[in-house]
């Protein structure tokens, strides 16, 4: 059974019509989750959850490490071979918004719903759909949801994982709740970082800079947009969010900026952060103000090759299931698996809408699409047809 | 049974109850059926929750339900629909004993769900949860699988982890605090202990439900602890703390509306208990005010709290459970 890559691409209408009937446990385990808040650093209370249904469902070792995941494996027939399921488990909203998900007949609802309750739900979920569906896995499964992966998370729970567990893994599935179609096999170099510009209260407001914190983080923008960025390979500058001063009449006196460099070149994230260092050292000496830049992460770029087993196989799959394939790159789980050397992909679950706003919107019925495809990539790389001979 | 004995032995938390297998396990052991009934009314923004939740959790990974209802009272939005959607049984009320006709209100659901579901356990859920759990059914319903002499047991919420002080305020809602205890403290002192007497989730043998008579609208929880209170004494009765709560918050207004309908209940009561003689003949105009301008003005508000008899007394509800028909007399 599954002994070529035809054999599985023609399991996949299957694996879609019987996931039809299995959607509801997938949407209890969606709005039991979705309604945990977990920003970065306070997941507990949803690892417990992911903990718990992974008892539940019979998977062995279920715990949590000291980085804060939720760990549980499903044993393999024959147990050659390891293979991890990453979703991550943290979200960008506070524990102080309304996680209340409301579901319609053709969507879910909520803060955090697709970025990544609906992640997490499939991995919850997973064990019993396998089980469901009768498919005989060879490799161990080791199901992870994954602790402080965003922001100044920084990958933590992942990279921790992946530095200290002591067998190989063969390959790394991550799952994002959306997009329906994303494909990401390689990753961006990055640099994120934040600055922050402090005018100390008893300032000499008659010299330069008196204009406060905030000016002065302006000038460090602009010196920053004046880096020129090569189209090729394609390097970016993302300005992600800024905050400062308090009122509409006093002068401010701390501000902040968080920023991202992503790049498809070796080390040009590092040589712009370098840049981005002199910007704020020459300010910082000309006005007087306390400057200081932080590096919150880093990645090197990496991943698959195009031609890679795993990448087409991969493509062959979301094409059996009419899925049009959107290729990008990741900062994410994937670049972690990445730095390690072990071959992964991210996939997306659904469509959605409004990510990271508290009206976040996934819709229903294309999940079960998602998960076929899912199960697909599982079986793909459990029978070998993913190894780089 | 006195209220602290009580409180010690018949009032839990629902993380006792956690393991549903092991209540599946005595629920099967005693051949016991369990149905949900969740009355609604325009309910579109919560009822697919509560549906996926329970049968997902409660009924295809541990079978603690035999059957899930919802019996509406004629929404105008998608709760029908959505309902359907997510794999419940869904019922218009009018629909059920319709010979009988159609009385308005979530008491008349309930009172249809008797005869309608088939459980000898009947657990009501309110629709409008925000924060929808498999807690809100098998709290409720394992301590009638686990204790035979438990009857009715009934939900109360909001018990904070931590509490500086020792000692704090527990109780219900604002109708509850101003009206239901005063009044209970009055005529039926041991109901006190009930934390929550008019809280929408309960659990109940179908025995203690088809010997009493059901208000048709808000007056139905009082009536019911009243009745089964005088029937079986407190200790048919249990409570399980279900943590938090999430739901609508009614205005004073509409407080005061269900306020009027319980004390009609109440007062009726009194006197079929025979703790008072005669109830002089009251009105059944609610007259609330609004200010217009700089002119207040009377707001008037029909409401009769009418009454479905208990529905051992309905033929076609003793031919369906097969009971003997009770002789008319001539």
């Amino acid at each position: 059974m599954y002994d070529s890559l035809k054999d599985i691409l023609k399991e996949l209408p299957r694996f879609h019509n019987e996931l039809l009937e299995l959607n509801e446990i997938l949407l209890a385990n969606l709005i039991m989750i979705g309604e945990i808040p977990a920003p970065t650093f306070e997941e507990e209370q949803r690892i417990e959850f992911l903990k718990n249904r992974f008892a539940e469902s019979g998977l062995l070792s279920t715990s949590s490490d000291e980085s804060g995941n939720a760990l549980g494996i499903l044993q393999g027939e024959k147990g050659d071979r390891n293979i991890m399921i990453v979703a991550h488990a943290d979200t960008v909203f506070p524990a102080t918004v309304d996680h209340t998900l409301s579901i319609r007949i053709d969507r879910v609802t909520g803060p955090s719903v697709g970025d990544n309750s609906l992640g997490c739900a499939v991995l919850a979920a997973l064990p019993k759909i396998i089980e469901a569906l009768k498919l005989p896995i060879y490799s161990n499964l080791i199901f992870m949801g994954s602790s402080r992966s965003l922001g100044r998370g920084n990958l933590e729970g992942l990279r921790f994982f992946l530095s200290n567990f002591k067998d190989p893994v063969v390959a790394g599935l991550c799952i994002e709740g959306v997009e329906l179609g994303r494909l990401s096999y390689t990753s961006l170099g990055m640099l994120r970082g934040e600055i922050t510009c402090q005018v100390p209260e008893a300032y000499d407001w008659t010299r330069f800079g008196a204009v406060g914190a905030i000016i002065t983080l302006n000038e460090v923008i602009n010196k920053i947009l004046e880096i020129p960025l090569p189209g090729r390979p394609r390097t970016t500058i993302v300005l992600g969010s800024i905050h400062g001063g308090t009122s509409f009449d006093t002068i401010a006196t701390s501000a902040l900026l968080r920023f991202e460099i992503r790049s498809e070149a070796e080390g040009m994230a590092k040589n712009i952060g370098m840049e981005i260092e002199d910007i704020v050292a020459s300010v910082a000496s000309r006005t007087g103000a306390e400057i200081r830049l932080e590096k919150i992460a880093e990645r090197r770029p990496g991943g698959l090759a195009y031609n890679h087993p795993l990448a087409r196989n991969a493509r062959a799959i979301l094409n059996k299931l009419n899925i049009k394939p959107r290729i990008s790159p990741s900062t994410a789980e994937l670049s972690a698996f990445i730095y390690n050397k072990i071959p992964a992909l991210t996939v997306g679950i659904t469509n959605g809408g409004h990510l990271n706003e508290e009206n976040e919107t996934i819709r229903i019925e294309p999940i079960s699409v998602g998960i076929a495809q899912l199960l697909g990539l599982l079986l793909v790389i459990d029978r070998g047809f993913a190894d780089e001979h | 049974m006195n209220i602290n004995t009580w409180l010690k032995t018949n009032t839990f938390h629902h993380s006792s109850f956690s393991d549903i297998a092991s209540i599946v396990e005595e629920k099967q052991k005693q051949k016991l059926k369990v149905s949900l009934c969740i009355p609604t009314l325009n309910e579109e923004a919560t009822i697919g929750k509560e549906i996926i939740i329970f049968k997902s959790e409660l009924m295809n990974l541990q079978p603690l339900l035999d059957e899930i209802a919802v019996i509406d009272s004629g929404s105008e939005d998608k709760t029908m629909e959505i309902a359907a959607s997510f794999g419940a049984d869904v019922y218009l009320s009018k629909e059920i004993l319709p010979e009988l006709g159609e009385e308005k209100g979530k008491g008349e659901n309930l009172w249809k769900a008797l005869y309608q579901l088939e459980g000898d356990i009947i657990v009501y859920i309110d629709a409008d949860i925000k924060n929808i759990h498999p807690r809100f059914v098998y709290g409720l319903v394992a301590p009638l699988i686990f204790n035979p002499t438990i009857k009715y047991v009934k939900a109360f919420y909001d018990r904070p982890l931590a509490f500086s002080q020792g000692i704090r305020p527990s109780g219900g809602g604002r109708v509850t605090e101003i009206l239901i205890r005063p009044l209970f403290s009055l005529f039926f002192p041991e109901l006190t202990a009930i934390v929550q007497p008019l809280s929408g989730e309960y659990a109940v043998r179908r025995e203690v439900l088809e010997k009493i008579p059901f208000p048709i609208g808000y007056g139905v929880e009082t009536s019911h602890l009243i009745d089964v209170f005088t029937m079986y004494g407190l200790e048919a009765f249990a409570q399980t703390d279900l943590d938090k709560r999430v739901h609508r918050n009614q205005d004073t207004r509409s407080l005061g509306k269900m306020s009027f309908r319980i004390l009609q209940t109440f007062l009726s009561r009194l006197a079929r208990v025979g703790i008072i003689d005669k109830i002089p003949n009251m009105s059944n105009i609610l007259r609330q005010f609004q200010a217009h301008d700089n002119f207040f003005e009377e707001v008037l508000f029909e409401i009769d709290e009418e009454e479905r008899p208990p529905m051992l007394e309905i033929p076609a509800y003793r031919k369906k459970r097969k009971l003997p028909q009770k002789r008319t007399k001539k």
